[in-house]
This record gives structure tokens, C-alpha cells and sequence, in this order.
């Protein structure tokens, strides 16, 4: 895993696969600023956007996965395993990011419309199940693994890099030997009951130490809010350091703290806990 | 208040002297009494309170006041107040209409509206699209008028099929005259069709309006399968469903009526949507026997749907208020402000009313507004700021509508400087903002 999956100059090519299954919570966005951040150090970037109908580009350096429903959920999972493509090209030192729904099918095994355990892709070792707690749905705060290499937090607490997303989702989510969980959960859910790590503390995400993949609940989408997480991607993806950004765009790094830094206070002011509030809509959907 | 004693029903009563009978009106009057209270003392406009009382007090009022009266029901995603304005006025050309023209949309803002009008002969009520199916069972409307289906809150996706399906039992199992649905909406058609095998089997009159909202529909609702979108066309490639042939269609020039005429719009409100709005509420207006042209030369003439759309002035500068709820409507807002290349403010917010979380923001087209300076305000302007970003749209950050305005207004050269600046919001920061027009 130590070689690059890119060689020559040609431009980075990034698949978002899936986009009407997987597209239901923005996550998009994930491939969007990945390119941008790529084209502003000077690294060409295209995104190919893959439906469930086309056949999975075998040549894509970065793989972005998102959120989605049951349904589509299982039918992604279906039509990514066929063939093995995926599989394949993360073999390959190919970079996965997979977020939600996406890290569930990427994984061991995930819950299916019925709460029925779907075999998922296999190529991030975690497993997801459905606990009976309720769904947990609200602002998710992570302290990253520090050995990921995200640097230390940049608002002077010196610590190690906070993350912050949004979480909705209904599974738990047990991470296997050959993962480590991105980060432990600060406030919020995360990975959940099932989750905890060594010491009893809860745990959110996945990230792969075979292979070139990360999982993760954070809606935001994700790399919106945490660059940084953005920049490892792109660093694999490029096999290296990776060049200043252009300095008329270089604002986006302030900007992008501006969020992270109004978000991270939001959740220390309380009252953002990852249990839903039930609303008559939802009792009039049944949704508990 | 009521005469009759403790415990008789009200099937017993003597017939009502008025419109509305003596228990109906003693609810209607607490409820008039909650709402000034509420008022008093800074609660609000009082109107939503005062309904829920009177809805509590009585619960078959909302079938008793709409007894007698012919109601159009109003329901969909995006563009119900305005919809309902448009159909208030060409209603309105054959005498007196109640209408909820505030937007309280459920039982409670419907009563407030019945009970203000106890003489009109026509309603037309906008209706939360998960409160339809309630509604319907309650009142016997000549006719449903059903614009689209799209995703509203993230934090409440799998919604948009439950309420087609929902949509559709109702339809199915209970009698209504006419249903006017969007043949360009997979989930409306597939909704209305209900309609055709109820007991009440009115009939379904197909309005073609070109709206298309792709991401959410891609997934058959009869089949599963997959639905192929063209320019003018859809049909699932798995099954038999397709789009129906539209009774009123738009098309380049105005609105196309069964008869072939095609009536130009020339309407006061922008937009692709609004147009959409517009055939929908000809074409449901016609059931109600307002002759198609009356009715366009009656809705051309709305230019104020509670505020939105409104031209307000902040510290003298004109602004015009924009509401956008979800990626559906940012998307028909955007394309409403394209026609110039003046600065704009964007505004979110992300209450439970908005839903908590913003991500939907990058399914909006942001990228459409490069080249244009733009503010991005609202409590959650910093994800907006960030969106714009990605999207190289020159932007920057206000705290206030009032000074996101002198932002925008340092900005503007001699040219452009009397147009009204475009505000584009979602639901609570379109409320915060309207806190900061003049008055």
C-alpha cells in the first residue's frame, strides 16, 4: 500500500459511484471538493459520475461513496459486488471513501430493509448491525485517530484534529482487525454500542490498515467540513506531499475553519445530542 | 353559544340559522378568543393557536365548515401558497373565496380560514402533504390539486414515497370529483392514478408543466424499475408507466387548454415555477367552472404570496424575497434570479422547521451564480460560504439581512443600482428576514 495507484500526469480521475442511490444526502459534495482541492494545487482532477447502469471504471483513482436508503442501499451493494471491480482496483492502492450507507455496503455485512443482514463488499473490515436503539440522528464530533496523520487541531487546543459531521443513520457499527475506527466519538453516536473500542470508549468510522479505504458517518458532507480529511485523500490518491494551493483560492482553508470552528461550538454549547426528536410528521409516518 | 343541553348530540339540533352551526361557532369563537390572547401578549399572528383550540373544542368542525362549499385542496412540495393564491383569485371572479392565505396548512390554519368566510361558496385550502390523506377523509373536495414530490429535510428522506403512497390509498378508498395532478411528476402521477380506481372515480386531469425534479423519482413507484427521463417525456423502462397525456400542457408561448388554445402568461410572480403554479391553478380553477382565460388574467395579477416574493425595503434599499426550501426549490429560485448578473444573497438556516442538517446544499447548482458577488447569510452561512467556495463564486459573509444589503449595495455600480437586490432564503431565515424590512 505504500505505492501511489497513479502514475504518469494524466488527470486524477474520481468516481462518485452511484449518485441516484447513494445521493440522498449530499455526499456528493465529497467528489466535488476532493477535485477542487486537487485543481487548485495545480493537479488536474475530472469526476466521472457512474450510475447503477454503467459498468464501474476500472481506471478511477478515488472512489466516493454516500448515504442512501434501505432499498437503494441494498441494491447499490448488489450491483457494486458484481464483477469485483471495486474490489479489484482497491487491491490496486485505489483510495475508497465511503460514507454511511456507503461504509455499511463497503463492509462485512450491513441491514437490509427488514433489518435482515445483507453481505456487504467486504473491503473495509467492519460489520453493521441493528441494535434496537433508536436511530441516531444529529451532530456527530470525532477526535481523530492521531496516527492518521490529520495534524493536530487547528484551533489552538494543540490537541489532535477534531472532526465534525452530521450523523442520521439506524445501524451500529463494529470494526474488525484489519481496520482501526477513524476516530473516537466526542458527542454523538457514531459507530455506537457496538463499537467501543479497547477501553469502553465509543468509536466512529473505519479505516482500513490493508488497503486505501475509509468509512465514515459524517454527512456534511464530510470533506466540507473537514479538510483535512479531504487532503489525506487527495495526498494517497497523489502518492505524496502535495503542492501549496493556488493563492487566490487558499481562503478556502479559513473559510472552511470558519464552519468547522462555529460547528465545534454549536456542540460544546449542548443541546445537539444524537437522539431524534420526534416531530408529528414522524409519528405520522410511524418513524420512531 | 350552544343552546342545546349537556350531552345531546349535534345531529339533534335544529337546523342552523346560519352557515355555521351554534357548536362550530362556539369553538370558532374561543378560538378568536385564543388568538387575540396570543396576540396580547407577543405569542405571534395568533391564527395557529387559536385553530388548534377551536380544532380540540370540536373535532368534526373542519368537515362541518366545509359542508355545502365547494373546496379545492392544494398539495405538494414546493409552490402550495402560491398555487392556492393563484386559485383565491380566479375563484375570487365568482364571488367570495376562503382561503388560508397565511400558509397555515394544517387542520387548524384551514379552520381559522373556513370560519372567516362563513358565506363563501368556494375554498381553497393549501394542505401539508402529510396531513392530505387526513384531510381528504374529513372533507369531500370537488377537487385535489397535486403539483409535485420532491425530498424536503435530509434528516426525513424516505418521506417522499410514503407520501405518494399515502396520496394514493386515499385517493383509491374515498370519493373525490376531480384530481388535478403534474404529468411531468412520476410520484404525482403515480399518486393520482389512485383517483381512477377508487369507488369515487372522479376523473384526473393531467397538467403537462415541464417541471422536472429527476433525483428523487429515478426509482419506479409502480415497479422499482428505473424511469428514463427525455426532454418532454418519461416512462419506466421496466413496466407500463409512463407519463400521461396532459389535458393543459405549457409550451413556449402560455398555456395550452383542451380546447387548443394556448393562452399567453404574462404573470406578475418569476419563474419556471411559477408558470407550473399558474397551469396548475387554471386547470383546477376550470373544474370549479372558471373559464381558462379569466382565471390567467386573475392570477397574472399576484404579486405578494405572504411575503415571499415580496419587493421589502431594508434601510430604504429594495430587496425581493425569495423562499427555498429544498434543492427542488433552490434550484427553480436560482434559475427565477439568472436574468441579471447583480449581486445576490443567499440565507439558510437549519432548525428543526429547515431540518438540522444542510448537506442537501451541494445538490444546488451554486455554480450558476459565478460571476455574480454574492452574500451568504443566515445561521448557517458558513456552510453556504463554504458551498460557494468549491463552487468559485466570489462571496462573502454577512451576520444581518441589513448588512448583507449594504454589502450588496457597496458592490453595485450606477447601472444596476435600482433593481431590487435578490434574496434567496429558506424557511425560518425568510422569517428572520421579513423581521428586518421596513415597515
Amino acid at each position: 500500500m505504500s505505492e501511489p495507484s497513479r502514475t504518469g500526469d494524466s488527470a486524477v480521475r474520481i468516481a462518485l459511484l452511484y449518485p441516484e442511490l447513494l445521493g440522498t444526502y449530499g455526499d456528493g459534495g465529497n467528489a466535488t471538493i476532493v477535485a477542487q482541492r486537487l485543481r487548485w494545487r495545480g493537479i488536474p482532477a475530472d469526476i466521472i459520475e457512474v450510475t447503477a447502469d454503467d459498468a464501474i471504471p476500472a481506471s478511477c483513482d478515488l472512489y466516493v461513496l454516500g448515504g442512501g436508503e434501505d432499498g437503494p442501499q441494498v441494491e447499490a451493494s448488489r450491483r457494486l459486488a458484481a464483477g469485483g471491480v471495486l474490489a479489484g482496483r482497491v487491491a490496486d492502492g485505489a483510495v475508497v471513501f465511503a460514507v454511511c450507507a456507503g461504509m455499511q455496503l463497503v463492509g462485512n455485512a450491513f441491514p437490509g430493509a427488514d433489518g435482515e443482514s445483507v453481505p456487504g463488499l467486504g473491503i473495509l473490515d467492519c460489520t453493521t448491525e441493528r441494535t434496537g436503539e433508536p436511530r441516531a440522528v444529529g451532530e456527530l464530533l470525532v477526535e481523530a485517530d492521531p496516527s492518521l496523520g490529520l495534524g493536530v487541531d487547528p484551533s489552538g487546543t494543540n490537541g489532535p484534529m477534531q472532526l465534525t459531521g452530521f450523523e442520521n443513520h439506524a445501524g451500529r457499527t463494529r470494526v474488525g482487525r484489519r481496520a482501526r475506527p477513524l476516530g473516537r466519538v466526542v458527542a454523538g453516536v457514531g459507530n455506537g454500542s457496538i463499537g467501543t473500542d479497547t477501553r469502553g470508549q465509543a468509536t466512529e468510522g473505519a479505516v482500513a490498515t490493508d488497503a486505501r479505504v475509509v468509512g465514515t458517518y459524517l454527512h456534511g458532507p464530510a470533506l466540507a467540513r473537514n479538510p483535512a480529511l479531504a487532503d489525506l485523500l487527495a495526498r494517497w490518491v497523489v502518492g505524496g506531499d502535495l503542492p501549496a494551493l493556488d493563492p487566490e483560492r487558499a481562503g478556502i482553508d479559513a473559510e472552511s475553519e470558519l464552519l468547522r470552528a462555529e460547528r465545534l461550538a454549536a456542540v460544546r454549547a449542548g443541546n445537539l445530542d444524537g437522539v431524534l426528536h420526534r416531530t408529528w410528521r414522524d409519528r405520522l409516518l410511524g418513524r420512531n | 353559544m350552544s343552546q342545546r343541553p349537556p350531552g345531546a348530540p349535534p345531529a339533534r339540533l335544529d337546523p342552523p340559522p346560519a352557515r355555521i352551526r351554534p357548536l362550530a361557532r362556539a369553538a370558532l369563537g374561543t378560538a378568536a378568543a385564543v388568538s387575540a390572547l396570543s396576540r396580547r401578549v407577543g405569542l405571534g399572528s395568533g391564527s395557529v393557536i387559536g385553530g388548534q383550540v377551536a380544532v380540540f373544542a370540536h373535532r368534526r368542525l373542519l368537515a362541518q365548515l366545509c359542508d355545502g362549499r365547494r373546496v379545492v385542496l392544494v398539495s405538494g412540495t414546493n409552490g402550495k401558497s402560491t398555487t392556492n393564491h393563484f386559485l383565491a383569485a380566479a375563484l375570487a371572479t365568482r364571488g367570495p373565496v376562503a382561503t388560508n392565505a397565511d400558509g397555515a396548512n394544517m387542520d387548524a390554519g384551514m379552520v381559522v380560514a373556513l370560519g372567516a368566510e362563513p358565506d363563501a361558496a368556494n375554498a381553497t385550502l393549501e394542505c401539508d402533504e402529510l396531513w392530505l390523506p387526513q384531510v381528504l377523509r374529513q372533507v369531500g373536495p370537488a377537487v385535489v390539486t397535486l403539483l409535485n414530490l420532491s425530498r424536503d429535510q435530509l434528516d426525513r428522506t424516505q418521506e417522499v414515497r410514503s407520501i405518494a403512497d399515502g396520496w394514493r390509498r386515499a385517493l383509491a378508498t374515498l370519493p373525490t370529483r376531480a384530481v388535478v395532478a403534474n404529468a411531468d411528476d412520476p410520484l404525482v402521477v403515480w399518486a393520482a392514478s389512485g383517483a381512477l380506481e377508487g369507488p369515487g372515480a372522479g376523473r384526473v386531469v393531467w397538467v403537462g408543466t415541464g417541471t422536472w425534479w429527476t433525483l428523487d423519482a429515478a426509482g419506479c413507484p409502480a415497479c422499482g424499475g428505473r424511469i428514463d427521463f427525455s426532454d418532454d417525456d418519461w416512462a419506466c423502462r421496466d413496466c407500463s408507466f409512463v407519463r400521461p397525456t396532459p389535458t393543459y400542457a405549457l409550451v413556449d408561448d402560455g398555456l395550452r387548454t383542451p380546447t387548443g388554445d394556448v393562452l399567453p402568461l404574462d404573470l406578475a410572480l418569476p419563474g419556471r415555477a411559477n408558470r407550473a403554479n399558474a397551469a396548475m391553478a387554471t386547470a383546477a380553477a376550470a373544474e370549479l367552472d372558471v373559464d381558462p382565460a379569466t382565471a390567467v388574467a386573475a392570477l397574472s395579477a399576484v404579486e405578494d404570496i405572504a411575503g415571499r416574493y415580496r419587493t421589502a425595503a431594508v434601510h430604504g434599499r429594495p430587496v425581493r424575497l425569495l423562499l427555498a426550501k429544498n434543492p427542488a426549490g433552490w434550484r427553480e429560485a436560482l434559475q427565477m434570479v439568472d436574468r441579471s448578473d447583480a449581486p445576490a444573497v443567499v440565507s439558510i438556516n437549519a432548525r428543526i422547521a429547515d431540518g438540522r442538517d444542510p448537506s442537501w446544499l451541494w445538490d444546488v447548482p451554486f455554480e450558476q451564480l459565478r460571476g455574480r458577488f454574492v452574500v451568504a447569510c443566515g445561521e448557517r452561512r458558513h456552510d453556504l460560504a463554504v458551498r460557494l467556495a468549491y463552487a468559485e463564486v466570489d462571496h462573502a459573509c454577512a451576520a444581518s439581512l441589513t448588512e448583507a444589503v449594504a454589502m450588496v449595495a457597496g458592490r453595485r455600480d450606477g447601472t444596476e443600482a435600482t433593481g431590487a437586490i435578490d434574496v434567496i432564503g429558506n424557511y425560518t431565515a425568510v422569517q428572520d428576514h421579513l423581521a428586518e424590512v421596513d415597515r
